[in-house]
């Protein structure tokens, strides 16, 4: 029988692999938006199990809000990165470094 | 909530109670008129829809001031409008006032004078309001998106500078990280106490809470951290203020200050007051390492925005200080301290770009080399930002740190405040360095003369500091009232 736990475990597995993408990733900023995107679902996967488990309605609602944020969050992030990649013709995460101190 | 069921068995909901939300839907309305008039005129309508967005933001500000006293909660239960409520908004919407009037002589000489500028001000103001007046873990994560999503792309504005771009992207990776936190502590907080509603999480936790809360509380704190850039959550902080258009660091170094300390205060107050004991010591914790943090790595800086970045991580440190506390006299002591750190940082940040010489913004400390003998007038005015800014008395900088300090006393914090009184006059020696320079080093030559809405803004912010001393009692009272609505 699988269980709130089993959910909230495969949830919290999915968010420590985003965060662990966008520390340890050096190759590309495209893996972070993934890893961002993995984050948010992770935590769908959380709200949606809690609203079936606590039979209440709220958690579902909250989480097509985090759907529609999330879209809205990857469209500006891909913007900034086409013009990071206009002005410095690469996106290998260890080139974001003109500023340091 | 007055629900009433129809004959075929679906909810009828009332429509909930518009007026207590009266600013927000007036700017709301506003900007999407201010979109679509920019989109169908294009560049042209630069100039328009900046005195639009300025009288948007007073409309927004009159509305706030002259709202009814009281609490008021509508959109069921989403959205409360009380005194902190009041005074944080008229605090937040002033200082993008204040950013907004400031920056339209520097956007058109650096030639990226555009009609989205404004329009993402107002934007980014209205998340903050959303934000200040959250009553619910949904408002929340919408109010800190609104404004996130919209400082992201003011802070990589100036679009064909690759430091401008660089910092944009930077902001947009941490702060989508820090979203990331903010809401997975939200869905267990909401899992464990069952119900996203800040009063009712109080309610649930009132005889204690389990380790799901617990858990959840620490990833909503670390969201928090991030978005008022307090340390160990500061990373981004240095790069963005650098890269970003100067008018746009000055926002980012005022307005969602106010708001995301507001948001701390509502969630930590409003929705977990019955377990202080567990928050005290995570807020204890970044506080004292983000006024330490402030303090020594803003030694070695020579690029003043830089520099202002770690300043402003140790002011959210100091400000945090009255959040540990946890009592009146705490939230009343971080509304003072943002109240007058908003006051300090516009001035400070109106001086930076009123440094400009044969047609180039400067941003280094060099370049204040002996302001004193070709700007008087000037130099005194960062003289008595910089004095302020150390805490010297009578200066309001002083009375700010005064407040926190005393709360935390009050509250049996003694060890926190000591530390925080030494890291205070530690970060006094980059803050009185600067004063040296603009006095005794030899001047490298006059700016161009400073626009006339920099000098207001640097004459009203000096003259603030110097008089505040007089007069504490308006501030220090409606703070005191602002914090008693919380309780």
């Amino acid at each position: 029988m699988i269980g709130l736990v089993h959910y909230l475990t495969v949830a919290a597995i999915l968010f420590a692999l985003g965060v662990i993408g966008i520390f340890l990733n050096r190759r590309n900023v495209i893996v972070i938006l993934m890893s961002i995107e993995l984050m948010l679902l992770a935590v769908n996967i959380n709200l949606v199990a809690f609203s079936s488990f606590l039979n209440d309605i709220v958690g579902q609602v909250f989480a097509l809000f985090v759907l529609t944020v999330a879209a809205a969050e990857a469209a500006i992030g891909l913007a900034i990165l086409v013009v990071f990649f206009r002005n410095r013709g690469t996106i290998a995460v260890e080139d974001v470094n003109t500023m340091k101190g | 909530m007055p629900v009433e069921i129809t004959a075929s068995g679906i909810p009828l909901y009332a429509l909930p109670a518009l007026w207590p939300a009266l600013p927000e839907i007036v700017i709301a309305i506003g900007v999407l008129a201010l979109v679509l008039y920019g989109a169908l005129r294009g560049e042209r309508s630069t100039g328009d829809v900046h005195y639009a967005a300025l009288a948007l933001l007073a409309l927004g500000f009159v509305l706030v001031v002259t709202s009814p006293a009281g609490t008021e909660v509508t959109f069921y239960g989403a959205f409360v409008a009380d005194g902190f409520a009041k005074l944080m908004k008229s605090l937040a919407l002033m200082a993008s006032i204040v950013v907004l009037a400031m920056g339209k002589e520097h956007f058109e000489k650096a030639g990226i004078a555009r009609f989205e500028y404004p329009i993402l001000i107002v934007l980014a103001t209205l998340g903050m309001m959303v934000m200040i007046s959250a009553n619910d873990l949904i408002a929340l994560y919408l109010g800190v998106e609104l404004q996130s999503l919209a400082a992201y792309v003011i802070a990589s504005f100036h679009r064909d500078d690759a430091r401008s771009t660089e910092a944009g992207l930077k902001y947009f990776v941490l702060g989508a990280l820090a979203s990331g936190m903010l809401l997975y502590g939200s869905s267990l907080v909401y899992g464990f106490t069952g119900t996203i509603s800040f009063p009712e999480i109080a309610m649930a936790l009132s005889d204690g809470a389990s380790p799901g809360v617990i858990f959840g509380l620490v990833f909503i704190a670390a969201g928090l951290a991030f978005k008022v850039s307090a340390a160990p959550f500061h990373m981004w902080t240095p790069d963005v203020y650098q890269g970003a258009p100067t008018p746009v660091t000055a926002f980012f170094a005022s307005a969602p200050k106010i708001a995301a300390m507001a948001l701390a205060v509502r969630v930590f107050v409003g929705a977990f007051p019955t377990i202080v004991e567990d928050w005290r010591q995570i807020i204890v914790f970044i506080a004292l390492v983000s006024m330490f943090l402030g303090a020594f790595a803003a030694i070695g800086q020579r690029d003043l925005k830089r520099l202002m970045a770690y300043s402003s991580i140790a002011n959210v440190g100091f400000a945090l200080v009255g959040l540990a506390a946890g009592t009146v006299e705490g939230v009343q002591g971080v509304i003072v301290y943002m109240a007058i750190y908003l006051f300090m940082t516009l001035g400070v940040f109106a001086c930076i770009l009123g440094m400009r010489r044969g047609g180039v913004a400067l941003e280094t400390i060099d370049d204040l080399a002996g302001v004193a003998r070709t700007h008087p007038g000037f130099a005194f005015a960062i003289a008595m930002l910089m004095f302020s800014l150390a805490g010297i008395p009578p200066l309001a900088g002083f009375f700010a740190k005064y407040y926190v300090f005393l709360a935390a006393v009050e509250a049996g914090l003694v060890t926190l405040a000591v530390l925080g009184v030494v890291s205070s006059v530690i970060g006094a020696y980059y803050y009185l360095r600067i004063v040296k320079i603009v006095y005794f080093d030899e001047p490298k030559g006059a700016y161009e003369p400073a626009p006339f809405t920099l000098r207001v803004v640097i004459t009203a912010s000096t003259a603030f500091m110097l008089i505040f001393w007089l007069a504490p009692a308006p501030l220090v009272s409606a703070a005191r009232s602002a914090a008693n609505s919380l309780f």
